[in-house]
């Protein structure tokens, strides 16, 4: 059970709604993946085609946890602003704070995303904010009351995996509320090794939505975070230098 | 009137007088659409209760994909 303020979830896959190929793909990647949250974003729409499909109709709302997030806001005031768009919908009381700081790195304003979480919470979202794997960060984000911690892997649709595990075990252990590895996910294992770290979810978008197969990408990656979750409940054994026989050393000489 | 409706001057007629029938103007009705009247979000509920005047300031704002 993933418990994210007054929220409670069973799958820990968080899954983003950006770069699929078309709305059929991504609402059976969805549907697969067995998420039960969605991210997406707020931007301006095209008034004069008011026909233009939009990804929402594919799916069925009901079924799922809405979670903006404030992507392209480059400032506090901005994600706001953006939050408070999202939330004027109806739809969904959690938000993603997302306060870029670096167009080359897309690598997160630390200053605004603190400012932004404080504001948010302020208004009585549930806030989520993305976040470097910066262990002090971290701890002051939750010091201001976010309901989790999202720290990056690596940076945004980079596909390289978990670039630092030992921050983001660090980040993990003195965490009393989930953290989600957001950012940077690129296979199942990156999936995987993040829930076994004890990571309580994972969010990914690119992943899922660029691979070759997105649907059967999808189904990896819940696979890859259930299977990391039970092996980091399950306890794995520790790492030694030299090896240990796994048969019975007794009785050896048979003839 | 003229409105400046997501960063560019619009033309609407005269019977649009509230949020709702400027919603219903461009048809989109049917869609998940927010409001930013003049800087001020609107609550959904605040739609056909929002005056539209000429020379207001309007965000026509929806949700897209993204991660």
């Amino acid at each position: 059970m993933l418990k994210i303020g007054n929220f409670t979830f069973e799958s820990r896959l968080l899954l983003g709604t950006g770069k699929y190929p078309n709305f059929d793909v991504q609402k059976e990647a969805v549907e697969v993946s067995g998420a039960e949250i969605l991210t997406f974003t707020v931007r301006r729409m095209n008034i004069f085609e008011p026909s233009q499909p939009n990804f929402l109709e594919k799916l069925n709302l009901e079924k799922y946890s809405l979670l903006p997030n404030t992507a392209g806001a480059k400032t506090a005031k901005e994600a706001v602003r953006h939050a408070k768009l999202a939330k004027a919908s109806g739809l969904c009381d959690m938000v993603k704070v997302e306060v870029i700081g670096c167009d080359k790195t897309l690598l997160p304003d630390p200053v605004e995303t603190l400012k932004a979480t404080e504001e948010l919470l302020k208004e009585g979202f549930t806030v989520l904010p993305y976040t470097s794997d910066d262990v002090v960060l971290a701890r002051k984000l939750e010091e201001l009351g976010a309901h989790a911690i999202m720290p990056g892997a690596s940076p945004i649709g980079s596909g390289q995996g978990i670039i630092n595990p030992l921050n983001l075990s660090f980040i993990i252990e003195q965490s009393h509320v989930p953290v989600i590895v957001d950012a940077g996910i690129g296979s199942p294992a990156d999936a995987a090794l993040a829930m076994e770290l004890g990571a309580d979810g994972v969010l990914l978008n690119t992943a899922v939505s660029a691979a070759e197969n997105p649907v059967k990408m999808a189904e990896a990656m819940k696979l890859g975070i259930e299977a990391g979750r039970l092996g980091f409940e399950a306890g794995r054994i520790p790492k030694k230098r030299f090896a240990t026989a796994s048969s019975p050393m007794e009785g050896m000489s048979i003839g | 009137m003229k409105l400046r409706i997501n960063g560019e001057q619009v033309s609407v007629p005269e019977t649009v007088r509230c949020v709702t029938d400027l919603i219903e103007h461009f048809q989109l009705g049917e869609r998940v659409v927010m409001i930013e009247h003049n800087e001020e979000i609107l609550e959904k509920g605040a739609h056909p209760e929002t005056k539209v005047k000429d020379g207001d300031t309007i965000e026509i704002v929806q949700f897209v994909g993204g991660g």
